[in-house]
């Protein structure tokens, strides 16, 4: 138990320190690697959270191909973010976007006051479908991981949705970055009369 | 660092074991942790360090440009197949108890297909979009520095 709400608390302030660095600094490498160490930590409290496979998919995504990509993508623009000021700061803070950042998580945190309790078993959530894909799919659909019961046929109609999320941003990439464009098309016209 | 042997000796050895793993995940997803995304992210990693370590150059030679988008179109078809064959078995779309002999033997066939799609689409596009990124750095980082004294 103790040690349970240390890992929480650890994980949590761990998560706000990066945050904060990653606004702060103005270093891009340094904030990609500390956006993979965020997801990583995410990953490890979603484990203490008994939800594996979304701990799974954020280590391999988040802390792995993100920060990849990443560090792909800063090859080609500078390593650091220009220094720029925004309209009304006064005192090095720009008080109108500091204003509204508080006053909705203020909002969000009266929000949480009406949540129902962490784990609560009469929580909506828990009394809407869940009951019969824990009671029946042992039957329904025989394999021991409810999860993956779930999102390929339970739910299976909206991961084809997610698998044809990524090939159509994988076809985007490939329309704006890969191939010829006009002016290299033209370029090589030129080289070939010359 | 490129040029390192231990770098890429132990790059030698991990590659194919990164790769093993992908497999395991994948299709070890109906028991544990694990499915077609985290799969295939992990397959396409496998290719990111060939790249980082060997250059991309040497990455496109063994995994060329053309398979990779084959792959990531023959996930989504065989995803969508699925679907469809469970729709000629006289279910709705999607639905994998008439492609077995029973509800249950169908539902497992179905899923291992669906789940076999994702994966190919994930690590295809996954690896799409490194070489896409990594392709047009103008320091040519990913490139070692053999085939940067070539260029």
């Amino acid at each position: 138990m103790i040690g349970d709400l240390l890992i929480n608390v650890g994980a949590v302030s761990l998560l706000a320190i990066f945050a904060f660095w990653i606004l702060r600094t103005r270093y891009l490498v340094g904030v990609v690697v500390v956006s993979g160490a965020f997801s990583l930590t995410a990953a490890a409290l979603f484990v203490v959270l008994d939800a594996v496979d979304v701990a799974f998919t954020e280590a391999a995504v988040g802390a792995g191909i993100a920060t990849v990509l990443g560090l792909a993508t800063l090859t080609f623009v500078p390593h650091f973010e220009k220094p720029h000021r925004f309209k009304g700061a006064a005192l090095g803070i720009s008080w109108f976007p500091a204003l509204l950042a508080v006053a909705t998580g203020l909002l969000l945190t009266l929000a949480v006051s009406d949540l129902p309790r962490f784990g609560s078993a009469d929580a909506p959530i828990h009394n809407h479908v869940a009951p019969h894909y824990i009671n029946e799919s042992p039957n329904e659909i025989g394999i021991p991981n409810i999860v993956t019961a779930i999102l390929a046929s339970y739910r299976g109609y909206d991961t084809l949705g997610e698998v044809i999320v990524i090939f159509t941003a994988a076809l985007a990439v490939l329309v704006l970055l890969v191939g010829r464009t006009r002016s290299r098309r033209d370029k090589q016209r030129k080289g070939r009369r010359q | 660092m490129h040029d390192d042997p231990v770098v890429r000796i132990v790059a030698k050895v991990l590659i194919p074991s990164i790769m093993l793993f992908a497999f395991y995940v994948q299709f070890h997803g109906d028991f544990g942790p694990g499915g077609g995304f985290q799969a295939g992210v992990i397959f396409a990693s496998a290719f990111i360090l060939h790249a980082i370590i060997f250059g991309l150059n040497r990455t496109r030679h063994v995994w060329a440009f053309r398979p990779n988008l084959a792959v990531l179109c023959v996930g989504v078809l065989l995803y969508g197949g699925t679907g469809i064959l469970g729709m000629l078995g006289g279910g709705n779309f999607l639905n994998y108890n008439v492609l077995g002999d029973t509800p249950q033997a169908g539902q497992h066939l179905g899923i291992l297909l669906v789940e076999l799609g994702v994966g190919m689409s994930v690590a295809a596009s996954m690896v799409m979009l490194f070489f896409a990124f990594a392709g047009r750095a103008t320091h040519n980082r990913f490139l070692s520095s053999k085939e940067r004294n070539d260029e």
